[in-house]
């Protein structure tokens, strides 16, 4: 699709709800403005980095879905004007393999907190990614959990307070590159909020690529991270992602532990190609039809029964026994059968 | 792409009304309960499959898993429950007719996100195979122990429907019965089976495809951008949207107004929260299936469902045979419970005992809608077998007495 056409909206007429002609407006859902974010948090920028990619790789805006779980970062399903799924907490990845896995032509990508998708979801994420299902996971990590009120979660830095760690959290916090490229993830990488350009640029490569992809977005809370243990407000927290992160493509995932200071290692760190659950599904798929169709040549007269045919035959009773049955494979060609008797096909309500 | 002509198959899974090839040929097979119910889901058009292994319902993720892919359907098992029902949701958005299975710890896992089936009024189906628990419980042997659970399980306030097969025919019958259900009503079906039924083999007949009445799925006929995903038709129910065709609408698990969007103040739950209970009461005629056997000049009925309502055939025969004109009531649909027949024949018996393989669950709804009208007589079972015969027989004669 041409991004140039603007998208007539969902509101019934042709003006797009809340637009006032900003470029952006074919993306974002205007109509819910303002947005129930802070100030100062990463959020924002992490959408618009989203918008903008999806405008520039000109991809089918209607072949995009994006589903979220619960928290502040699962809001951003609701704000972009795609097909969008806000779902349960943790459970976004489930959802959206479904939704790829029955439609493998959508791109279906996943916009959720760190402690959605490591916590509470933290098994789907593994499983997702060992399956090198077709997904795009955007995990946005902003050391915390933010729409419950700042507890702590399994990123928060060793030491950093939480309302549930209020004399410092007690547990060494997941490396996500690394959780999910030991997983089996084909694309993964991570920036912080500062760097708008590569976090548009991988963007765009994830929406392209075949397989699993996993960028970790590290983004300030000033709420609730930051001013609990007095780091200062949003601008603090991007003066420190200048001064610490470090640019590595390709560096091993491994080595991008995170701690509450020291550097912040960014980059696209994997990127290689493996065959998705889907390709082998339809693999498996066309090597069956072509089995089925030898079968069917052998099942020509005088060919096998169902029982000779595979162990799965279903047994099937009261034909004569004379009639040559045709093999398994014939189930979807429907014979001149006798009528069956018994049973009503249908269940029926009563009156 | 290998996908080209998958993806169109998976779009008339639900919007066709006739049945896709992949039904198996008419006739008489034995299947189990398990097995007829995987192939009632295929001769309903559903083609995708997404469950965790679990006794008794094993069979049924064993069979899809080997005929889905031949019937142009999808099958994955998921690595947990909670993914499967999710799965099931996402695949239902995306076109599909989409089902699950499970047994009792599965079907607690579920529960949240049936939740969101609900919310989100996501056509799809669950079919439970019930063993005896709590917790791991029996867990090869049979109980009738989720029924309240199938009723209130999610948090929140809702309907449900829910079927209760008594045979592997049925198993395969209410298969279809509850996919067109849940198209019609736009929501989640529960097919409540039992060990005893799943792990039962009979005779199945698969009528000819053109005898199958499918319900197919309620698209919009709006154009895009006249559409929003919860304004209602007349009988409640919202046509639905295909993700990837053009609509960009939102849907969310918040209480939300019609257009998908949170609302988040008590007038907003209160429209929501009602329009989703009456969709299902105000159409309970369209959903309710009940059998009734000697019933006409009954004086005491019994009243039973799923494997149970065996027992209560041959305990009517019995008590027959002693004089006793008893009848059988057996529901199909338990859930919306069917309060107005349970009242009229309340009115007519001397007593209504109520069997059930836990330890007086359905017996509650039972007492609930007679209203003192009649003596309701629970006849517990802890699970882990049937009742006997002679058991509920002596129940009915004391409660004659
Ligand atoms: C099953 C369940 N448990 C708990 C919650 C409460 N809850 C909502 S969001 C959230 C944490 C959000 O943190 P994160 O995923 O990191 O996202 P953020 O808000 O920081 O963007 C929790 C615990 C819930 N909604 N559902
Ligand atoms: S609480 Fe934190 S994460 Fe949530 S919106 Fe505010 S700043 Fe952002």
């Amino acid at each position: 699709m041409n991004p140039e056409t603007p998208k007539k909206g969902t509101d019934g007429g042709d003006e797009l709800p809340g637009s006032d002609g900003h470029p952006m407006d074919r993306i974002l859902r205007m109509d819910r403005m303002p947005h129930i974010w802070c100030p100062g948090c990463g959020l924002g920028t992490t959408v618009s980095c989203f918008a903008l990619a999806v405008n520039e790789c000109g991809i089918d805006y209607d072949k995009l879905c994006v589903v979220s779980g619960i928290g502040c970062t699962g809001r951003a399903a609701g704000y972009l004007r795609l097909d969008g799924y806000h779902t349960t907490h943790g459970r976004a990845i489930p959802f959206a393999t479904g939704l790829h896995l029955a439609n493998p032509d959508l791109k279906v990508v996943v916009i959720s907190g760190d402690g959605d998708l490591s916590a509470i979801g933290g098994n789907h994420l593994i499983h997702a990614a060992r399956r090198n299902l077709n997904l795009v996971v955007i995990c946005v990590n902003n050391f915390i959990y933010g729409m419950t009120g700042g507890q702590v979660a399994p990123t928060t830095p060793e030491g950093m307070k939480a309302t549930t760690s209020p004399f410092g959290c007690l547990e060494h916090p997941f490396n996500l590159p690394y959780l999910a490229s030991s997983s089996g993830a084909t694309l993964v990488a991570r920036w912080t909020t500062l760097d708008v350009r590569q976090m548009v640029n991988t963007f765009k490569k994830a929406f392209m690529k075949k397989g699993f992809s996993f960028i970790e977005v590290i983004s300030p809370c000033p709420e609730l991270y930051m001013r609990r243990n007095k780091l200062g407000d949003g601008l603090a927290m991007m003066k420190r992602f200048q001064s610490d992160r470090l640019v590595k493509h390709g560096a091993d995932p491994k080595e991008a532990d995170l701690g509450a200071t020291g550097k912040i290692l960014v980059g696209e760190f994997v990127n290689l190609d493996r065959s998705t659950y889907a390709d082998a599904y339809f693999r498996m798929v066309s090597q069956l039809a072509e089995a089925k169709s030898v079968r069917k040549e052998e099942a020509k007269p005088g060919g096998k029964s169902p029982a000779q045919a595979g162990a799965k035959a279903p047994e099937a009773v009261g034909e004569p026994k004379a009639k040559p049955r045709p093999a398994e494979g014939d189930r979807e060609g429907r014979g001149p059968e006798k009528k069956a008797a018994g049973t009503p096909a249908v269940a029926t309500s009563p009156p | 792409m290998v996908s080209a002509g998958w993806v169109e198959r998976i779009k008339e899974s639900s919007s066709e009304a006739k049945v896709l090839p992949g039904i198996l040929r008419p006739g008489a097979y034995f299947f189990n309960g398990d097995e007829a119910a995987a192939e009632g889901a295929i001769a309903a058009n559903g083609r995708f499959f997404a469950a965790y292994p679990i006794t008794p319902a094993t069979e049924i993720a064993e069979r899809c898993a080997a005929r889905f892919p031949e019937c142009g359907g999808m099958f994955i098992q998921m690595e947990d429950e909670l993914a499967a029902m999710n799965c099931i949701l996402g695949a239902a958005w995306a076109g599909a007719k989409a089902l699950t299975s499970t047994s009792g710890p599965g079907f607690s896992l579920m529960m949240e996100n049936l939740g969101l089936g609900i919310m989100l009024e996501t056509p799809v189906v669950l079919a439970n195979v019930q063993r005896a628990g709590p917790s791991t419980g029996l867990p090869t042997s049979v109980g009738q122990q989720d029924m309240m659970q199938a009723r209130w399980g999610s948090h929140g306030d809702y309907e449900i429907i829910a079927l209760c097969p008594d045979s592997p025919q049925e198993c395969f019958d209410l298969m279809i019965r509850a996919f067109n259900l849940s198209e019609q009503f736009r929501t989640p079906v529960l097919l409540m089976s039992d060990e005893t039924i799943g792990h039962m083999t009979e005779k199945v007949i698969i009528p000819p495809a053109e005898e199958i009445e499918l319900v197919p799925r309620r698209y919009t006929r709006a154009a895009p951008g006249d559409y929003w995903p919860y304004v209602p038709d007349e009988d409640l129910v919202p046509p639905m949207a295909r993700a990837g065709t053009g609509y960009r609408y939102h849907v969310t698990g918040l209480t939300h107004d019609h257009r998908g969007y949170p609302d988040l103040d008590a007038e907003g739950q209160h429209q929501l929260l009602w329009r989703l209970k009456n969709k299902i009461l105000q159409n309970q005629k369209k959903i309710l299936s009940f059998e009734m056997a000697r019933m006409d000049d009954a004086e005491v009925c019994l009243l039973a469902y799923g494997c149970s309502s065996r027992v209560a055939r041959s305990v009517m025969e019995l008590a027959r045979e002693r004089g006793i004109r008893a009848g059988l009531l057996r529901l199909i649909t338990v859930w919306p419970f069917p309060d107005d027949l349970v009242r009229d024949v309340a009115g007519r018996v001397k007593a209504i005992i109520v069997p059930e393989i836990n330890l007086g669950q359905i017996v509650r709804e039972v007492e609930r809608a007679a209203r003192g009208r009649t003596k309701v007589v629970s006849v517990p079972h802890a699970g882990g077998g049937l009742h006997t015969e002679p058991a509920v027989l002596q129940v009915i004669e004391e409660a004659l007495r």
